[in-house]
């Protein structure tokens, strides 16, 4: 058993958040992880990517060779197409669709979603407008934290909850049930679509 | 025992500390910056008051530790590879005089420069100083190295290297602990002259360094982080160091390689199994990260022997970081890829923040001097090296910490007017004061633009050595005070800046322009953290 996944965004958009989030709930299921974070000079608007592996048996290397990611996850849609040859043949794609613009040519919105949607598996979900319509837009990282969970194997929902309530409980009973909230709207879309299959 | 999920630099930081580490000294710079950070954050280092305070630049991180050290009691310096460079000669000479309490350096490399401006490779500093090199393959080697460090060093009393590069520096995995042991007591050194380097005196010291090169060579041999693994197909010999150990062995899931594979993280480089290796095998394939230093070593100037498989040959790209993709085109060429990403997708390079005080200070520069044409702004290392690119493309030069003050120097030597340079208030007390000093000696006519954002912004905002005191130390190097000035980058300021820029510049004397506005993300963060102690208190 293993996953290995691609996290892609933009310095300061936080996936390493989500990776986080996903490596502590992993070495409580004692299985064994790796995960590359960029720190640095990337860190300051670029693009960014962590390289997160899990499995039952030791992992070797830190970083995934191409065509293995069994899960391409972004925060942001363009991103989510610049690994793209990391996706194995039946991997997942899921990603925001809210696009970070922060350069002049940002391509066309729409070569962006026909690349996208013509792909055999994939997820677009509109992360910050559904975190918005939660009352807390600052939760659309755990909305695809949510999204991601099905796609990983030997890590259930309930311990992702409880990770996400321990975060959260400093912040007070309503932040973390808004972002449990935002976390199962995340999951159910991606299961969703798993079903539509 | 229940398994610490780490960062390469973390594990380092608690294999450290498990060991007994008693200080540990730093300048920040990528990949080194989340060892020092660790131990800062760490509950252990407080109990223990093992001593974490950033230093103003590498050679005097160096040189503090190596007082924690003749103090009797285990040190460590941390620092980006660049980093190295600038204390290379407390080093070079600390392998000489030798340590007290165990020493331990590590310098990590940045191989395909994410955040560095160029990619050299440590391991020929340790070979340039005779010691003993470490470099772990994974985040548990880093834990156990540091912590057995010590020991090496302690055994031999000579500095040892402890070699990361960035992927590990920055990838986590899970980490087992060992026993923590005692700091040590401050003991001083037997031989009372053993750190005074006088001629005759460094003479006999550096014939016991050279003297144990055969006993470095045989921990090699019996290091457990050296293994010889056995294959029965001799057509190909494989010699993996560090990381790259992981590439290749990611392309043998099973674990089953059929050629003989000789893992090297432990250095000078064992020769009986080198030799061994080069014996059975018709050719070998060298995998390192960084320099071909394995491979040149191995094959020698005149390439007689067996044929060595590399960087050297076009085997492996000759610069760059490995991956697992590159290991595998050797084995399995050309393997088709099920999807392809888009050539339409645009770069996204690091930029300035939104409302970063650098921008201002740019942009304000860019009109005082638009009469002038370009050329004339030298600049060296930090956020601020972002201004070489569109739209401000204000800056032109970054070479190394500090060079932005004496380039302009040797500029205005050369009879460039105005010569002006741009330089983070971090980075000068790193290394620009010097240059301020020379200037002001000669009275240079350079205009000095501190860009001071009140932090060391590059690296993640730690503190700011020369905090509130720059107009002190400027002036204190001679500057004179009517031409220390100090504008507050802003656009409402604009005007009133292009003014103070345009007076500093024609000035045919040496003047300093601090330009200070607190970093956007240390602010924010600060105003974050002010608003949680609010709520918490309300």
């Amino acid at each position: 058993m293993k996953t290995d996944i691609i996290l892609a965004g933009v310095g300061g958009q936080g996936i390493l958040t989500i990776a986080t989030a996903i490596g502590a709930a992993a070495i409580k299921k004692n299985l064994y992880l790796k995960q590359a974070e960029v720190h640095g000079m990337s860190q300051r608007g670029g693009a960014v990517q962590s390289h997160l592996r899990l499995s039952n048996r030791p992992v070797a290397s830190d970083l995934i060779p191409r065509a293995h990611a069994d899960l391409i996850l972004s925060v942001e849609p363009m991103e989510s197409l610049r690994y793209l040859s990391y996706l194995s043949e039946d991997g997942w794609l899921v990603t925001n669709e809210e696009p970070y613009k922060n350069i002049d040519d940002y391509p066309d919105m729409e070569t962006i979603m026909n690349e996208i949607t013509s792909l055999p598996r994939y997820v677009l979900l509109n992360a910050d407008q559904i975190a918005r319509n939660l009352g807390s837009p600052r939760s659309s990282n755990i909305v695809m934290l949510g999204a991601a969970i099905p796609f990983i194997n030997g890590l259930d929902a309930a311990l992702m909850e409880e990770g996400i309530r321990q975060v959260f409980a400093r912040k007070g009973e309503e932040v973390a049930e808004v972002n449990l909230q935002a976390f199962r709207a995340g999951m159910q879309i991606s299961e969703e679509r798993i079903r539509n299959k | 025992m229940k398994k610490l999920l780490l960062l390469g630099d973390e594990a380092i930081a608690q294999g450290a500390m498990d060991a007994g580490l008693s200080g540990i000294y730093a300048y920040p710079g990528t990949p080194s910056t989340e060892i020092m950070e660790y131990v800062q954050g760490s509950k252990m280092a407080e109990e223990r008051n093992i001593h974490r305070m950033w230093s103003a630049n590498e050679k005097t991180a160096f040189e503090a530790a190596l007082g924690m050290s003749y103090g009797g009691k285990r040190a460590m310096v941390c620092m980006k590879h660049v980093g190295l460079n600038v204390a290379a000669d407390p080093f070079m000479n600390s392998s000489v005089t030798g340590i007290n309490g165990g020493f331990l350096l590590v310098s990590a490399d940045d191989p395909s420069m994410h955040s560095s401006q160029n990619e050299q490779d440590s391991r020929y500093y340790g070979k340039f100083a005779n010691i003993p090199i470490l470099e772990p393959s994974n985040q548990q080697e880093a834990y156990d190295m540091a912590y057995e460090g010590f020991t090496l060093s302690e055994k031999y009393r000579v500095p040892v290297l402890l070699r990361i590069t960035t992927r590990l520096a920055h990838s986590r995995s899970g980490v087992e602990r060992r026993e923590v042991l005692p700091q040590h007591s401050l003991s001083l050194p037997q031989d009372p002259k053993q750190f005074v380097l006088l001629p005759a005196m460094a003479r006999v010291k550096y014939r016991i360094l050279l003297s144990n090169q055969p006993n470095f060579r045989e921990e090699s041999l019996h290091s457990p982080f050296n293994k010889y693994f056995n294959g029965l197909d001799k057509r190909m010999g494989i010699i993996a160091c560090g990381l790259a150990y992981n590439y290749l062995m990611e392309n043998f899931r099973n674990g089953n390689i059929d050629y003989p594979v000789l893992k090297i993280c432990q250095y000078p480089m064992p020769i009986e199994l080198l030799k061994k290796i080069t014996d059975e095998c018709e050719e070998v394939l060298v995998v390192e990260e960084g320099y071909p230093f394995v491979e040149e070593l191995i094959k020698g100037l005149l390439g007689k022997g067996v044929y060595v498989k590399g960087r050297l040959d076009g085997t492996l790209p000759r610069d760059g970081e490995l991956d697992p993709d590159l290991v595998a085109e050797i084995f399995w060429k050309g393997k088709p890829l099920p999807h392809k990403t888009p050539d339409w997708i645009s770069r996204r390079p690091p930029m300035l923040c939104k409302g970063c005080g650098h921008i201002d200070t740019f942009l304000a520069l860019n009109e005082a001097l638009k009469d002038y044409g370009p050329g004339h702004v030298f600049s060296d290392i930090g956020c601020y090296t972002l201004g070489a690119n569109p739209p401000y493309n204000a800056i032109y030069s970054c070479v190394d910490m500090g060079a932005s003050v004496t380039m302009a120097v040797g500029a205005a030597d050369a009879g460039l007017f105005p010569s002006a340079c741009v330089i983070g208030d971090s980075t000068f007390t790193h290394s620009g004061m010097t240059g301020l000093l020379d200037a002001v000696n000669k009275n240079s006519p350079v205009t000095v633009i501190i860009s001071d954002n009140q932090t060391t912004a590059m690296t993640g905002g730690q503190p700011t050595p020369g905090l509130n005191r720059l107009e002190k130390i400027c002036v204190g190097l001679g500057v004179e005070p009517e031409h220390m000035r100090v504008m507050v980058p802003l656009k409402k300021n604009h005007e009133e800046n292009v003014k103070i820029l345009r007076e500093e510049l024609e000035y045919r004397g040496v003047s300093v322009v601090i330009s200070r506005r607190e970093c956007i993300q240390t602010a924010s963060k600060k105003k974050r953290a002010e608003k949680k102690t609010k709520k918490t208190n309300a």
